[in-house]
């Protein structure tokens, strides 16, 4: 089972429709009761950070999620704002990540290298996997996948990287560290790419 | 490489699908969601579905269509049309929506900008400017409800006015080239292109992928966004709903985009 963490944000409709289509089974949870029974997790988000961690600690289900992923394993894929909240902070606010995986997350504007680029990052891009994971398996050379975002992750440790993506600097766009998974594009409108993704996901 | 965003723009009226010319005379070319679902199977870079009944008669969004449109919608949907406060804007995200447009109240009531994007993010709030060219000066000013009143406001002052309030895209629509499929006008991408680091997406005047082809050209990484386009076929314009496959897309791209 599948579980989509509704704290408010994030297109959770999208995910369901994918797995729906693919006949994997796959629910909401919006309490920390309704979390019990999940296998995999999948944390979203949109918008600003400190609104999501917010958003997340009022939904009274973060220290459940903290034991099934830091002390049970469930595997969590956290997408877009939903993968920053992984890391220990950000430049775009005052609030504490997660934490469940070593890095912060930098935001374009201050970024030499992106001088004079459109922010935010907005349409299809490129996705160049670092490492072999299970999670890009089958995916096509040229796979391409829907980005909309002004802040990255920064790992703290190389080895977390899982692909990289280039917009005037590669920044990673997928991360891992044991059974924990970000990304920082939108899989769940990102077409045939973007369902085998989270096909692979469900199979972990 | 982050590529240019080839956009099919769907109007809606009465619950069906219409193309206009200049704005006027809607043509009913099919229904809505039939046209969601092929473009899913295109698997289409974007969508932008904008109901152009709602500013006009006052009328508040048609959720239960959003809802709809949002729950058939594979790809990343803007939709826009009678946004004029941030509960609707945050209703309508709420429904699975990745952006909302808005344009008459942006103009308005710009402190509304600000105020959708405190509540969903910057990054799915659109700002559509509806522009005429000037003739004599050459400039474009910004017109609301259907290309019906005029604001007096140039589009490149604005733009940037709408970037500094938060707006997190800007769509750019030609109400002189809407309908015409003589190509998109150039002078006008290139100056807001100019004006404003936001991504920004024309609409007006496609006629064919090389139309798109120098758009791309001009401004780079753009979002090319049409109508009829995608629409019609033929000189007879006949209705065929139709988008460029990847391959083509690609080609059309690097073609566009070397030196």
């Amino acid at each position: 089972m599948i579980t989509i963490v509704d704290y408010g944000l994030g297109n959770i409709r999208a995910f369901l429709n994918v797995y729906n289509r693919l006949n994997i089974e796959a629910a909401t949870a919006a309490s920390a009761d309704e979390l019990r029974g999940a296998s995999k997790l999948i944390l979203p988000g949109v918008g600003a950070f400190d609104h999501a961690m917010r958003r997340l600690e009022e939904s009274g289900m973060r220290a459940t999620l903290d034991d099934l992923v830091l002390h049970k394993g469930v595997p969590v894929l956290g997408v877009c704002v939903g993968m920053q909240m992984l890391g220990r902070s950000s430049e775009e606010g005052e609030l504490r990540g997660l934490g469940w995986i070593d890095g912060r997350v930098r935001g374009f504007a201050s970024l030499p290298a992106a001088t004079g680029l459109p922010l935010p990052h907005m349409g299809w891009n490129d996705v160049y996997p670092v490492s072999r994971n299970n999670l890009f398996d089958q995916l096509e050379s040229d796979a391409r996948f829907y980005f909309l975002h002004s802040f990255y992750f920064e790992c703290a440790n190389r080895e977390d990287a899982l692909a990289v993506s280039r917009y005037g600097t590669d920044f990673s766009c997928a991360v891992n560290s044991a059974n924990i998974f970000g990304v920082q594009f939108h899989p769940e409108k990102s077409h045939h790419f973007g369902t085998r993704l989270l096909k692979n996901f469900a199979e972990l | 490489m982050l590529r240019p965003r080839i956009i099919p723009c769907l109007l809606v009226k009465n619950g069906g699908l219409v193309k206009t010319v200049q704005f006027k005379d809607p043509k009913y070319v099919g229904d809505p969601i039939n046209a969601v679902k092929i473009f899913n199977e295109k698997e289409t870079d974007e969508l932008i579905v904008v109901d152009i009944d709602a500013t006009v008669q006052g009328a508040e969004p048609n959720y239960r269509r959003i809802a709809h449109l949002a729950v058939e919608c594979r790809m990343p949907l803007c939709y826009g049309g009678g946004i004029k406060q941030a509960d609707q804007a945050k209703r309508i995200i709420g429904l699975g929506v990745e952006k909302i447009a808005i344009s008459s109240a942006a103009v308005e009531n710009p402190p509304l900008i600000s105020k959708i994007a405190q509540e969903i993010g910057s990054q799915s709030v659109v700002v559509v400017f509806d522009v005429k060219r000037r003739p004599k000066l050459g400039d474009y000013e910004v017109w609301t409800h259907n290309g019906t009143r005029t604001t007096g406001r140039l589009v490149i002052d604005l733009a940037k006015e709408v970037e500094s309030l938060g707006a997190g895209e800007i769509v750019v629509n030609s109400i002189d080239n809407d309908g015409q499929m003589n190509g998109y006008d150039v002078t006008l991408a290139t100056c807001v292109r100019a004006a404003t680091r936001l991504p920004l997406t024309l609409l007006g005047g496609a006629g064919s992928l090389s139309d798109i082809g120098k758009l791309i050209g001009a401004c780079g990484v753009v979002g090319a966004a049409a109508g009829s386009l995608f629409v019609f076929k033929g000189v007879y314009r006949a209705v065929l709903i139709n988008y460029p496959t990847q391959l083509q897309k690609d080609d059309l791209i690097a073609a566009a985009l070397r030196p």
